[in-house]
């Protein structure tokens, strides 16, 4: 699956889509692929702070669990309800499937984030394809 | 033409399909009236609960079954033939320690006065109790070579728990109790956990490339923030540590304790001791090395063996030989970590234990051990050449292959393990140690006879070739139980935690499904 | 040794074929210095005769053939010969926990018949697969407390068993957490007032149990109020299990933690017992220990499996919600087994016999001593106090053949005399009104009030 242009990436497998001061982030289609069947999303809450390259929140497959780190900081606005009950829209479409939205506190953290092109490259690599 | 031939499909030889009984959950059978209980009659004057307890009465006891003796027998009997069990073959699962449940430990722990004994009653009339738990001890602190124990702790990772607030205090009486735990890549995950619940943080230690202690990279991250190393030996792949020494050396040089996860200790009783080759503290699993029934996940015991400078530290109360003779429970310990459970631990396996070790003997535990590191290598020996070996140390108890030439064929050690059981064998345990990418790790413990230990090996030989010519099989396995491979993603997504249904309101309508075909 | 299956000439044909010449060789990592060259000093190998004539004269040394008023958590009932004859089919016995579902639905069932009938028992949602006992599993419900709220107060009431107590204060203290006590009215139920002063925002949960230690059941409606008002958990321990036949369930708690000993488990000196996490389906994802769910094969036929394991240790490591693996299976089938006997009915009729020989019971022996806590209700437990001292009655009814009640001064120093008393269906008439006899025998000047 194409890794859409517009978004930028973390080495985590996390995206992120910016617009103006909001963020919205989801996993990474890779992300899906390697953990399986995803059961459970445990968000955060709205309100939470969320700081640039720490845990705020975890997937969960039937045998693995993996966290999710933040692409940036800022304060949680909005997070996907349809998730609760349905994970699985990750495996189905996980560029659409957000998880939470953020209001940045610093915008240009955006910018240290991987493009399209340099995740698609980097997850090459850890794959050794 | 070779496309003509069928593929290959092995042939079990250990077991036949046979039929067994189908049967419903205990609510669906249950019709109300039906009693499989009888009081005797009240001796003392009725009595009206709702004037007793008043609002604190209780209408309705919600749904609970309704049925007789006979079908309750036959419910349970019928669950029973469900399951695998030691009783009815080898049992590979690796560090579980699967070996046979001597029915004279059950015999022993069911005798009336050890039974009956309830924990308040007066000391003067639990010496019996007493001398069991002191006799325990005192075995078990020999074949470990420690200096004192608790047998509190009702788990291994209750025991682990203990172990680690042992060392805790300990570090606390010399000032502060230290910040992080050393564990090393291949632990049980009952390492950190523990390590995180004693409140310390817990620092990684990858293995070396023959899978065990890294001595240089532990002698780099050992310093005064260090509390302890919890270190499993042997290894979980089987290994010994033969630098043991050199690893309780570069701790104790910084004030740091060792810990040894003892689940692997049947590899070692009456061959080498604990105790002398530097352990602070450990503990042991009765339901692995000392025979207690796993009785399908429990109840285990978790004593934990220490050095003396630990000893003031131990949960009360402790066992203490009065002047008088006779044994009694010491409460006034006034450096003890406190308590890890009510009463003194599950006593019922302390008596099993005892009667293992009095039916073993020095002699018979030594041989003990001597079977189960003869079998382990047995099995290297005769399955090495088709599974992938991916450290070549000595094994002891134990060996962990991995799937990495399977891998090619599409076939992962999960899928291995449930074509074992179309074998008639338990899969061995799957995907651990984590540093051992599709490891299928296998312990087959003294308890299996040559024969049954060749069954296992033409199983795991045929299953091989089945990898390389008919995976497909190997993929949708197992063919030959009750219930194929489960949905456990729905399972997860949509958690069903008990059972929600109607009583069979009319149990005797005929189920008008199409009959199978004979 | 008669559990090994090898003849000295197969050990010795195995020996060749792996290639060594002895079994050393097979030790030969063990450094030298660490092999241990003489015979471990234990107890000589037995004979089986041997083994059960020395836990025979262990047993003899223990108190056999007494009649006993011993409760304090835990509770001699009757036993149902059934439960013992199942659970010794080695199918049960012998079976490890049950990872691989496609063999052990036995198991499976078993345990997810366990759950159902703990939350229909208990009025919660959703229930484990077992916890080690009932003082771990409290302390285990306090600490879920502390993950739910994010708080890392807790508060235990002065009634809950104190070895309970003693366990949460060890599991509390080296978490970071506080621990801090309320204690009881003149009523032998929980301070509500006190409750209501100590409670504040910080405060992720209260720990009451009921049927409390004085075996008085508590006002959980009232507490809960208390408790919720201020956003905490209410965690309700239940001591004795036989109880929820006539005591209203703790619907108002979150978690409930419920020792099941009482449900066909032997006394066994204090231990292996059955302790069981309960809750609101809310708190799902905090719940320690094993859980089994429902679900369908391939071929869409009914099956069970351990689920939702990433709670667990053995995925999550240092961020699992415990470090529970081993749990009490064996006794939870026990338990299991027990409800189904007793069933719907048989539960209330075993409770309802339980109030009534109590009630006898503590009027009967009330006329030599003075019953504390006498308005509150009570389960099958009371506390009676003497003007003798205990350890001059418990004297007394030992030499005819009878344990009295356990001495509460060692725990609460303030009430002096005081022992707690239990009465069961297996207690008697009789037993009651011999153990009164002599009670009343005690000398004039200690008797006088």
């Amino acid at each position: 699956m194409a890794y859409p242009a517009n978004y930028r990436y973390t080495r985590e497998h996390e995206w992120i889509e910016v617009d103006g001061k909001t963020g919205t982030v989801g996993i990474t289609d890779y992300a899906q692929n390697s953990l399986g069947d995803i059961v459970f999303v445990d968000a955060p809450k709205v309100g939470a702070t969320v700081k640039k390259g720490e845990v705020f929140g975890s997937v969960e497959s039937v045998k693995a669990v993996s966290d999710l780190y933040a692409p940036v900081s800022g304060t949680v606005i909005e997070v996907n309800e349809e998730l609760a009950s349905s994970p699985e829209k990750i495996n189905t479409d996980a560029h659409k499937a957000w998880i939470m939205k953020v209001e940045l506190s610093d915008p240009a953290e955006a910018d240290s984030l991987l493009s399209a092109a340099d995740y698609d490259k980097f997850v090459a690599e850890e794959t050794g394809h | 033409m070779a496309t003509t031939e069928k593929p290959f499909v092995g042939t079990p030889r250990k077991v036949t399909e046979h039929l067994t009984q189908n049967e419903k959950l205990s609510f669906e059978i249950s019709s109300p009236g039906k009693k499989a209980y009888k009081l005797p009659p009240l001796d003392v004057p009725e009595v009206d609960p709702s004037e007793l307890l008043g609002e604190a009465a209780r209408e309705n006891t919600g749904t609970l079954p309704e049925l007789s003796e006979i079908e309750i027998i036959r419910h349970f009997t019928r669950l029973s033939t469900w399951n695998y069990a030691i009783d009815l073959g080898m049992y590979p699962l690796g560090s579980c320690t699967m070996k046979y449940n001597p029915r004279v430990n059950e015999l022993v722990s069911r005798l009336e006065g050890i039974a009956e004994a309830h924990p308040y009653q007066p000391e003067s009339l639990s010496q019996g109790s007493l001398q069991i738990v002191k006799l325990l001890q005192d075995c078990l602190i020999e074949i470990t070579g420690m200096d004192t124990i608790t047998l509190q702790p009702a788990a291994g990772a209750h025991g682990e728990f203990t172990g680690i607030l042992l060392a805790r205090a300990y570090h606390n009486s010399k000032g502060n109790p230290r910040k992080n735990i050393i564990i090393p890549d291949s632990a049980h995950g009952t390492n950190p956990a523990t390590a995180a619940v004693c409140g310390y943080q817990v620092i990684n230690l990858k293995s070396n490339a023959q899978g065990g202690i890294d001595v240089a990279a532990l002698e780099q991250l050992v310093n005064e923030d260090t509390a302890a190393l919890m270190l499993t030996n042997p290894s979980t792949i089987g290994v010994f540590e033969n630098q043991i020494h050199k690893i309780a050396d570069i701790l104790h040089a910084k004030g740091a304790l060792l810990y040894m996860d003892g689940a692997n200790m049947n590899a070692l009783c009456g061959k080498t001791r604990p105790g002398d080759f530097g352990v602070d503290v450990m503990h042991l699993n009765l339901h692995k090395t000392f025979s207690t029934p796993h009785g399908g996940g429990g109840p285990g015991s978790g004593p934990v063996a220490c050095k003396k400078i630990l000893e003031p530290f131990l949960p009360i109360p402790v066992v203490e030989e009065g002047s008088d003779g006779q044994l009694h429970w010491n409460y006034d310990r006034p450096e003890s970590v406190g308590r890890v459970r009510a009463f003194y631990g599950n006593f019922g396996m302390f008596v099993r234990a005892l009667a293992y070790t009095l039916a073993n003997g020095p002699d018979g535990l030594r041989q003990t051990t001597e079977d189960a590191v003869l079998n382990a290598n047995y099995l290297r020996k005769k399955l090495e050449d088709v599974y992938d070996l991916p450290y070549n140390t000595p094994s002891m108890h134990e060996v962990v292959f991995s799937d990495r030439r399977q891998v090619k064929n599409g076939i992962k050690t999960g899928d291995l393990a449930k074509r074992l059981i179309d074998y008639g064998f338990h899969p061995y345990t799957t995907s651990f140690p984590l540093i051992v990418p599709g490891a299928l790790m296998i312990e087959p413990t003294e308890s299996e006879s040559r024969e049954e230990l060749d069954l296992f090996v033409d199983a795991m030989r045929q299953i091989a070739r089945e990898a390389e010519e008919n995976p497909e099989l190997i993929l949708n396995a197992p063919h030959s139980t009750r219930v194929s491979r489960l949905d456990e993603t729905t399972a997860a997504r949509k958690p069903v935690l008990r059972w929600k249904g109607h009583p069979a309101s009319t149990p005797l309508t005929p189920d008008n499904s199409p009959a199978k075909e004979w | 040794m008669r559990y090994l299956p090898k003849s000295p000439a197969e050990r010795t044909e195995m020996l060749r074929e792996i290639g060594a010449s002895t079994i050393d060789d097979l030790f030969s990592t063990i450094p030298e210095e660490y092999r241990l060259s003489r015979d471990l000093n234990i107890p000589r190998q037995m004979g089986e005769s041997e083994i059960v004539d020395h836990f025979k004269d262990a047993a003899a040394h223990n108190a056999a053939g007494y009649a006993s008023f011993l409760g304090a958590g835990v509770y001699r009932h009757y036993r149902p010969v059934i439960i013992d004859s199942l659970v010794q089919r080695g199918e049960f016995l012998t079976s490890y926990t049950p990872y691989q579902a496609e063999i052990t639905q036995g198991t499976l069932q078993a345990i997810f018949e366990f759950q159902t009938m703990i939350c229909e028992l208990t009025g919660m949602d959703i229930a484990n697969a077992s916890m080690y006992d009932g003082s771990t599993g409290a302390a285990e419900a306090a600490m879920m407390a502390v993950r739910v709220t994010g708080c890392d107060a807790i508060i235990v009431a002065r009634t809950v068993h104190p070895e309970y107590r003693e366990v949460m204060e060890t599991y509390a203290q080296h978490q970071g957490h506080s621990a801090s006590e309320v204690g009881y009215g003149p009523d032998g139920r929980i301070d509500l007032a006190a409750l209501e002063a100590a409670v504040t925002d910080k405060t992720a949960g209260v720990l009451v149990q009921s049927p409390n230690f004085f075996g008085v059941v508590e006002d959980i409606p009232a507490i809960a109020e208390i408790v919720h008002k201020k956003g905490a958990l209410l965690i309700v321990s239940i001591a004795e299990a036989v109880s929820l036949g006539i005591v209203r369930p703790p619907v108002e708690a979150d978690i409930v933690s419920l020792e099941a000993q009482s449900f066909g488990v032997a006394p066994s000196y204090g231990g292996p017992f059955c302790g069981v996490l309960a809750a609101k389906e809310k708190y799902l994802r905090q719940m320690p220990g094993r859980l089994v769910g429902e679900t369908k094969d391939k071929d869409g036929r009914r099956g069970f499996v351990l689920t939702l394991s990433t709670r667990e240790q053995h995925i999550r490591r240092e961020k699992a919600t415990s470090n529970i693996c081993t749990n009490q299976a064996l006794v939870a089938l026990m338990a299991t087994i027990f409800m189904t006997v007793y069933g719907k009915e048989g539960i209330k009729d075993l409770a309802v016999q339980n109030l009534a020989k109590a009630h006898y019971a503590a009027k009967t022996l009330s006329e030599n001593g003075k019953l504390l806590f006498a308005a509150s209700p009570r389960f099958n437990e009371f506390v009676l106090e003497t003007g003798e001292a205990p350890e001059q009655f418990n004297a007394r009814l030992l030499d005819n053949k009878i344990i009295g009640g356990v001495p509460l001064r060692k725990w609460y120093p303030e009430l002096g005399n005081a022992t707690l008393w239990c009465a069961t269906e297996l207690t008697t008439k009789e037993q009651i009104d011999q153990a009164a006899t002599v009670l009343a025998e005690a000398p004039v000047a200690a008797s006088a009030k």
